[in-house]
Order: C-alpha cells, then structure tokens, then sequence
C-alpha cells in the first residue's frame, strides 16, 4: 500500500499517522515481553531499570537470579515436571488427535459436525469449569495427585489443536492418492506411513506444538490436580507472583521466552514450507 | 408385477452379479466404519475424560443428597408434621438417632455445613448438639435437644430440614442470582450485604465486551496494515503478532505487573518525563485498569489472526475501483472495505469475547478485588470456602453462556475455518 503520487496533503498526513499508530500498537504488542529480558539480569532484588543499568554500567548487571533458579531443587524439579507431563501429553493428544482428523476427513463420515463441536469442546470450555469437572473425575479415580492424571487431563485440552491443524493440512490432501497406493498393492499401514504421513507432517507437527505449548503453559488444571510433587513451572511462577515476588520468576520468563521463540519459528518454518508445496500442486 | 420384470433386468449390476447399489452401499458402509474407527479413540478418551466430568460436575448444582442421607430417620418422622409449631418427639429423638450415628461415621459435620450455608450460625449449633446428644441415652429428647441449643425450639430450623428433605434443590442456583428460599419455600432476595453475584456477572459481562471492542480498535488497524503490506514485511509484523501469542500466559502477566506496578517500569517513565508527581504515581495494576490491560494485549492475537486472514482476501483492485469511481478515501474505506471486514470481525470478536468471558489467571493475578471476574469466585468456592455446590451453579452459569456463543461462533464462522497462526 504504497502512497499513491495523486495524495493529496491531508492523505499524506493520515498516510505516515495511519503508520505511526500502527507502529505504537505493535510496541504495545512486543514491548512488554522484551522488558522482562533485561530485568532478569538486575543486579538488586528491583522490578524496574535502576540506574546504573540505564548507564550501561556493568555492575547493574548479573546473573544471579539466572543463579538463584539454577540452584533452587524447586524450581528445576518442576521444569522436570514441566517436561515430563508436556512430552508425553504431546505424544498422547499427536497420535489420538491425528487419527481423529483422518477419519473427520473421509468424505462420507457420518455426524461430521457434531463430532467435531464435541472434539473441540476443550479448547472452548473455560479453564475454569474444566479444572473444576476434572477435579472431581479424577479425585473419583484415584488418579489427582499423580503424573498420569495431569499427562490425560492436559492431553484432552491438546487434542483440539492438534485436530484443527491436521484437519486443516488434509483439506489439501488429495485422496485419490491412497486409491492409487492401494491399487498399487500397499497395505493399509504402509499406505499411512509411505503416503499419508509424509505429506501430512508438517500439519501433525505444528498440532504436536501447540499440544507442547498448551500443556507447558498450563495453570488452572495443574493448580486443581497437582500435588507438590508434580508442580511445573506455570504453578510455581503463579504461586510466586501470588507470594513472595522474586526477580527470579523474570529469569525463568526470560527462559520460557526463548523456548516459546524456538517453537514459534519452527511452526513458521513448517507453515512456509507446507504453503510453498501446496503452491506446487496441481490444485 | 409387470414393471418389476423391468426393473429386475435394467438394474445395473457389477461383475459377480450383485446390483451396483447393494455394492455401493456396502462399500459406504465400510468407508462409514473406518471413518469411525479412526475417529473412535479420541471421541471415547473426550468423552470419558473430559465431557462427562463436567456434566457431572454441573449435577453438582442440583445435588442436596447429604441431608437425606445422613438424616434419614429425620427425614421419615417430619414427613407427618404439617410445620405448624414444633414437631412431635418422634422428630427429635430420630433427629438425636441421626446426630449419634452422624457422629460416629464422621459425616455430621457435612450436614452442619450444608444447614450454615442456608443459616449462619447452624454450623455451631450442629456440632454443639451431635456432641452432647450422643451423651444422652433417653428420652425424652425434645428438652435435651432444646436445652443442649436453643436453634431445636425454633419452628424455623424444623422448617429448614423439612425443605432440604429432596435428594435436589434449585437453592444454589437462586444463591448464585443473590437469592434464596426463606422458610416458607419462597423465593425472596438475599440481604443487600450478600448480594454479590449478580453485580458480578454483570462486570464479567462488561469487561469481557470492553476487552472485546479495546482488541477490535487495536487490532483491526494492524490486521489490516499486514494485510496491505508486501509479504516479507508483513512477515515480519506477523512473527511480532505470533510471539506473544507463543509466549506463555505467565511470562505476560508477570510482564505487565513490572511494567505497570507503582514502581515500574511505565510509571518512572511518567515521573522521568514529569506528566506526574513522583508522591502520586497512579495505581494501575492490582485493579480493573490492570485486568482490561493485559488481557487485551493476551487476546490481541485472536482478533488479529481472524481479522487479517478475512482482509488477505479482499483484492485491492475494489479500493482503486471505489477511488476512481469519485469516493475519497474515506468514504471509499467505510463503503467498499469494512462491510467485507464484517465476518472477521464477527469471528474474532466471539472468540475473544468466549476466552475474556471464562479468564481466570490473569485477572487472579493483576485483578485485585475490583478486577476479578466469576471464574475467580468459582475458584474461591472451590478451593476457599468449598461451597462446592454454589461453584458448580455459577459454573453451570457460565458453561450455559459460553456453549450458547460457541453454537453462533460455529453457525457463522464453522469451527473446522478457525486459524491458529
């Protein structure tokens, strides 16, 4: 949307404002996840620039909160937790919300939105009432308290994602492909594995992440089912927000921001090349 | 019979004789079968894990099992009183029947918290009564109860457990709307100092559509932005819309506590630049400014993702079109551009609108007490006072609202046309 040569003066100057406001939004957008970068490196126990850190003097900065995280059991015992339940949630809601988006993609699957009104359901319902419901079932079953029961609470809130996204993949999947495979002679497994699967990838992949970075993001059903043996890191930043407020929950955002960049760009990297292929298809 | 014949011998066949429709039918079926197959192990797990906990747990609401099934003998014996003055002795004694055995199985002291939530101060009077009663070996039992507290000789306390007798009650639902049965059975209001739901779900309401419009008014212009610019800096700008979406939720709440708390970051920014006094910071977090703050710039994003995937459709060539037809800018924005925007505005806003309506981190965290939505009150019951009951009915409450709106989002939009980045 370049400015056109026929603007006139009031368009040039609702031009360069139109981009100026834009450009506060977007500092709005960012600002407050870059703030947090350079505080987690605070030489004193402040949330806010001391002076010596605006001078750039070198003894305004440390790592001591990057430390103090390191050295605390607590704090690494639930980013193992952290990891241990988001991995295997991952695997779990990948493999029940792939199949899923296979058979919602046949095209004579009967009850086609109902089914899916009820598989998305968790992402809609809020956390809230879902913590609440999972409480009480898994308190009944004798699973609260443990690992698996976080690992299946937080698989069933991953499964949307991965369904919305594979789903999404296959609308450009061609099905005669499998009628020629198996014209061919491939066994339904090979079909899946040598076909399907390969041209699938990059959507299963992207659902697996968002199924990561749902369940490592998530508080309110840890907060109703956890015990202290299975705190993550969600549970401990709020409880330390709630608490004692320390700089060293902004080095662990600091943290969580790397790894959320790391993930961001591989879905990107995953969406172009999936786009630039479906570019390439007949269709 | 004659046209029978016919059809018996037009009928399209396949090889081996079957006709064609029997064939396709049966492969249908089979497709039909695989289709669910596949379908089945997540439609089971949801369904086990996650759909009919939650219905149970909306059963909570109605649920009033614990009267009868402690107090059962109690329950046998005032169904013969017609509530006029004090029931006979048979009530107390199978009242004190009851206390006795409550005691023993350890359960009394639900009953005593289940009569407090309907009248202050019957806690107390239960456990004050199981406790001595048990003591008493005979009758009569009316003096023993009245004398161990007086609550016994109140026709209303009777009256009480003559109403709580059902296995269900709509009481919680009437709490969760500030009101209740009184001791007739009528439905009246709660005492004015009580009545907090209702002004509640109201502020729910209405920060939810606050948030709402704050991220229409930021967001379309951005959306549209990158949707008007080149590919490769609209990249860009996008990767700055997808970071805070990626982020997690904590790391953004904690982000705007040091940004806005009275020492932080914005507010030295104020007094550096002198816009205020340094003695008279303004308090903007730990209250509503806070909340309707972060939880904007936290769903941002849903708008922005909906709005711009409408906007990359629309061809620029209408806006030329509308220019050299004689429309100024402005005219040709509002006439040829926005009413296409429509849709998307109307899909991000329902999502937004579903995810502010259910939030409870955030506004747990920098809400304070004037910042704080039902979801944090469902909390409060459920880990605080444990008025289990009372969270299940405002949770239903809220279930209702939020289902409703995901049945327009689906009509309009169609959830499978939902974007995620």
């Amino acid at each position: 949307m370049a400015l056109p040569s026929y603007a006139g003066p009031g368009e040039i100057v609702w031009y360069y404002s139109y981009r100026v406001v834009c450009g506060l939004i977007f500092v709005f957008l960012i600002m407050p996840i870059l703030v947090v970068i350079p505080l987690s490196f605070n030489a004193v126990p402040f949330f806010t620039f001391t002076p010596e850190m605006l001078s750039f003097d070198p003894a305004g900065y440390s790592l001591r909160w990057y430390k103090d995280f390191w050295n605390n059991p607590q704090w690494i015992h639930s980013l193992q937790n952290s990891f241990i339940i988001a991995i295997f949630s991952t695997i779990l809601s990948t493999s029940l919300g792939t199949l899923a988006a296979l058979g919602l993609s046949k095209p004579y699957t009967p009850y086609k939105a109902v089914i899916m009104g009820l598989l998305i359901s968790p992402m809609i319902v809020p956390l809230i009432i879902s913590a609440t419901g999972m409480f009480f079932f898994y308190t009944s079953i004798g699973l609260a308290q443990t690992h698996l029961g976080i690992i299946l609470a937080h698989t069933a809130l991953g499964t949307p994602f991965v369904v919305i996204t594979v789903t999404a993949t296959l609308v450009g999947f061609d099905q005669s492909l499998i009628r020629a495979a198996q014209n061919l002679g491939a066994s339904p497994p090979t079909v899946f594995f040598k076909i399907i699967m390969p041209l699938i990838l990059p959507g299963v992949i992207s659902g697996g992440l968002f199924a990561f970075i749902t369940s490592f993001d998530e508080v309110v059903v840890v907060l109703f089912l956890a015990d202290f043996d299975q705190r993550t890191i969600p549970l401990q930043m709020f409880s330390g927000l709630r608490e004692q407020i320390s700089p060293t929950i902004l080095a662990v955002a600091t943290i969580l921001v790397l790894i959320s960049i790391a993930l961001l760009t591989t879905v990107e990297l995953l969406r172009r090349r999936s786009e630039r292929l479906r570019g390439m298809s007949p269709q | 019979m004659a046209e029978a014949t016919v059809d018996q011998s037009d009928i399209m066949r396949t090889a081996d004789g079957t006709p064609l429709k029997v064939s396709i039918g049966r492969a249908m079926r089979r497709n039909k079968l695989i289709a669910m197959g596949l379908i089945a192990p997540l439609l089971i797990f949801i369904l086990f894990s996650f759909l009919i906990p939650i219905v149970d747990m909306s059963l909570r609401s109605v649920d009033n099992s614990i009267i009868p099934r402690i107090l059962p003998n109690t329950i046998v014996a005032l169904e013969t009183w017609d509530g006029q003055d004090l029931p006979p002795e048979e009530a107390f004694a199978a009242l004190a029947a009851d206390m006795t055995a409550g005691r023993e199985s350890r359960e009394i002291g639900k009953v005593a918290t289940r009569l407090n939530y309907e009248v202050s101060g019957m806690r107390g009077a239960v456990m004050g009564t199981s406790r001595k009663i048990s003591k008493v070996k005979e009758g009569p039992y009316k003096e023993a109860l009245i004398k161990s507290n007086k609550a016994w000789g109140e026709q209303d306390t009777w009256l009480l457990l003559k109403r709580l007798s059902g296995k269900y009650t709509f009481g919680f639902y009437l709490n969760a709307v500030d009101m209740k049965y009184d001791v007739q059975g009528d439905i009246i209001a709660q005492p004015d100092f009580r009545q907090i739901y209702v002004d509640l779900f109201i502020r729910t309401l209405w920060m939810s559509l606050l948030i709402t419009g704050m991220t229409i008014l930021l967001g379309y212009p951005i959306a549209h932005l990158m949707a008007t610019l080149p590919l490769r800096y609209s990249n860009l700008l996008m990767i700055m819309v997808l970071l805070p979406f990626w982020t997690s939720l904590l790391v953004r709440t904690t982000a705007w506590i040091v940004v806005l708390q009275s020492n932080g970051v914005l507010n030295d920014i104020l007094v550096w630049v002198g816009l205020v006094a340094d003695d008279a910071r303004p308090q903007m977090v730990y209250n509503q400014i806070g909340t309707i703050v972060a939880m904007t710039h936290i769903l941002l994003p849903f708008m922005v993702l909906p709005l711009y995937s409408v906007m990359k459709t629309i061809p620029p060539t209408y806006m030329r079109a509308a220019r050299s037809l004689g429309a100024n800018q402005f005219t040709a924005f509002v006439r040829v551009y926005m009413p296409q925007t429509v849709a998307g505005i109307g899909a991000g806003s329902i999502l937004v609108f579903i995810l502010a309506i259910g939030y409870y981190i955030t506004p747990e965290l920098v809400g304070g007490t004037s910042g704080t939505l039902i979801s944090n009150q469902i909390a409060y019951h459920m880990q605080s006072s444990l008025n289990w009951s009372l969270a299940a009915a405002l949770g239903a409450i809220l279930l209702g609202t939020v289902v409703a709106l995901y049945f327009i989002y689906n009509h309009i939009v169609g959830i499978d046309n939902m974007k995620l980045g």
